[in-house]
């Protein structure tokens, strides 16, 4: 620690007024900043001093995303040699998968980076950090086998058109991951769907009878999976880097819960949303239509809660404290929404089994409007106060 | 029942008239400022459209389209007066709106002022000649579907103004680069919310 911190301090007059590389200051303030709480205070205004800052906070999420990467990771691997027909050990299949996930991260985060760092040098102001966290999310809700231009292109519009027109970090509407996810969706649909990209083959031959659809891939076409619940709890099922794992987000969960960085609130009311619905489409799935859809609707709402990435999202993306409803009444509202239309989403529309995605980027839209509601009714509720006491 | 309920949920998400179609930009760019005058303008466009579309219906099958004057005997059964359809359209939409507006001034003189001139410029929304005009595409069998669908549309554009109305005050306080100050970034917005909205396209109830 101290070695960084002496050479931090013999650069630093590089960096500061009059210097030869004055105009990277924010490029060093960055990395000073990130390794070590900085010791200056703000400039005005009065404001709650705590030690734990935005730069503290990201890292708290990137943490808790932690488990569900490694065992992306690990899933990856053995997805591969399961659909090779080859046995690995356990170590083979975590590195073979390392290797494919790893270089996604490094891409986002130096796509990402670069261009932040790029905006703040532009701008001359202080580096932001949220894009740690969104640089972690965009692997980890990408399809293993995307080329890695993809990631780069998906990430550069996401931080670019997602967030850096609206001013940086904290002012952006939607959230930077779930748009870099949206445009790659849209922009590259075959490398983003269907039943191929899920498992990294790397060209070779597939065994006989080897299926690379996800659970609810399965389920849009014909109305079953071959999934049972426990292998979508514990994640052992193609789809998503970080999403198949239940158990390693609510690890992650755990954390952000005990530290108080993700709202509790969105996560429990995201979550009865999605029993509602699928409490709902249980009721009604005898009295429709094709057999498709009634055998999807009959689908248990628990087993509902174990696919695809709603739980991935409700605890990492609808959390996310920018782009979610700000208010407390209107976070119950919005988690509710949430998890109520990604069910919804997943069932009705055939072409988007992975409604999650979807139902949060809606919910990001309509959040501000919330918001707006939550905060009249308040005003309303407490002049009729007001009303009542002077009467 | 379950085809009125589908036009109704269809027209409002999947074919939303600004995020699918982009039509009626003019006004909800322009109106969006705050939410208590989006929510006015968009009651206003539920109304005119909610009324014009069944109307114009009724109009485009009993008097313009080939043989819906056979009515009035023999000899109508071939003419066809459908190029007629766009100043017929239009003249109902602009007598609408004149109803529209008087009722406004009278009840809510604030609300007509602060929409200045797009109350009057709804006769030129184009999302709701839009909205006749793809009544006639899609060639509805009863006029309930046609009412139901020009409901839809309404509320899909009421909530596309109020939504974006909403972002717009939020974002008041962000620190957008001045080139993209004003309008500039509500087109941004305009198409990322287009893309939230594509979760909606090929839903089938």
């Amino acid at each position: 620690m101290k070695i960084f911190r002496n050479l931090l301090e013999s650069v630093k007059p590089q960096f500061e007024e009059g210097g030869k590389l004055e105009k990277l200051y924010p490029l060093y303030d960055g990395i000073a900043t990130f390794l070590f709480v900085p010791g200056h205070s703000t400039h005005s205004g009065a404001h709650i001093r705590d030690g734990i800052d935005l730069k503290r906070t990201m890292i708290t999420v990137v943490f808790a995303l932690i488990p569900a990467l490694l065992f992306g990771m690990w899933n990856v691997g053995y997805f591969h040699y399961q659909a090779l027909g080859e046995t690995a050990t356990l170590m083979e299949q975590f590195g073979y998968g390392a290797l494919k996930v790893l270089p996604m991260v490094v891409v986002s985060y130096a796509v990402g980076l670069g261009i932040e760092f790029g905006f703040c040098i532009i701008k001359k102001h202080s580096i932001e950090e949220g894009f740690l966290v969104s640089g972690m999310l965009i692997p980890l809700i990408m399809p293993v086998d995307i080329p890695l231009w993809m990631v780069a292109v998906s990430t550069a519009f996401a931080v670019v058109i997602g967030k850096e027109v609206f001013g940086g970090t904290g002012m952006n509407i939607l959230n930077p991951a779930l748009t870099a996810r949206a445009f790659a969706f849209f922009a590259y649909p075959t490398f983003m769907s269907g039943d191929k990209v899920w498992i990294n083959t790397d060209g070779g031959a597939v065994v006989d009878g080897h299926s690379g659809a996800t659970a609810l891939g399965e389920l849009a076409v014909n109305g079953t999976t071959s999934y049972s619940p426990m292998e979508m709890f514990i994640g052992n099922i193609p789809g998503s880097i970080g999403e198949t794992s239940v158990v390693a987000i609510l690890l992650g969960a755990a954390l952000l819960l005990y530290t108080g960085i993700g709202s509790w609130r969105i996560m429990l009311s995201g979550l009865i949303g999605a029993i509602v619905m699928g409490l709902i489409f249980n009721a009604v799935a005898p009295h429709m239509i094709s057999e498709a859809q009634q055998n999807f609707m009959a689908v248990p709402y628990w087993e509902q809660l174990l696919m695809g990435g709603l739980i991935f999202g409700l605890v990492f993306m609808a959390t996310d404290p920018v782009s979610a409803a700000q208010t407390n009444k209107g976070k119950w509202i919005y988690g509710f929404l949430c998890g109520f239309l990604a069910i919804m989403i997943r069932v009705f529309n055939p072409a988007y089994p992975e409604g999650v995605m979807m139902a949060i980027l809606f919910m990001n839209v309509m959040a501000p409007l919330v918001d707006h509601y939550v905060i009249e009714g308040n005003v309303k509720k407490r002049k009729k106060r007001i009303q009542v006491k002077t009467a | 029942m379950q085809d009125l309920v589908n036009i109704f949920v269809k027209s409002i998400f999947v074919d939303n008239m600004i995020f699918a179609y982009f039509l009626g930009m003019c006004s909800y760019l322009a109106v969006s400022k705050t939410v208590k005058t989006g929510v006015g303008l968009g009651a206003a466009v539920i109304f005119v459209m909610g009324i014009t579309i069944p109307v114009n219906y009724l109009l485009e099958n009993k008097v313009l389209k080939e043989g819906a004057l056979s009515w009035l005997g023999e000899g109508f059964d071939t003419v066809d007066l459908s190029f007629l359809s766009f100043i017929m359209f239009i003249a109902v939409i602009a007598s609408m709106v004149q109803l529209v507006e008087m009722v406004v001034e009278k009840f809510a003189p604030a609300l007509y002022s602060a929409l200045g001139i797009f109350l009057p410029l709804i006769a030129v929304n184009c999302s709701i000649l839009g909205g006749s005009l793809f009544m006639q595409e899609k060639d509805f069998s009863s006029i309930g579907e046609a009412t139901v669908y020009g409901l839809g549309s309404g509320v899909g554009w009421f909530l596309a103004i109020v939504a974006i109305a909403a972002i717009r005050e939020k974002i008041r306080y962000s620190n957008v680069p001045p080139a993209l100050r004003g309008l500039g970034i509500t087109f941004i917005v305009t198409g990322l919310m287009g893309i939230a909205f594509m979760a909606f396209m090929g839903i089938k109830l």
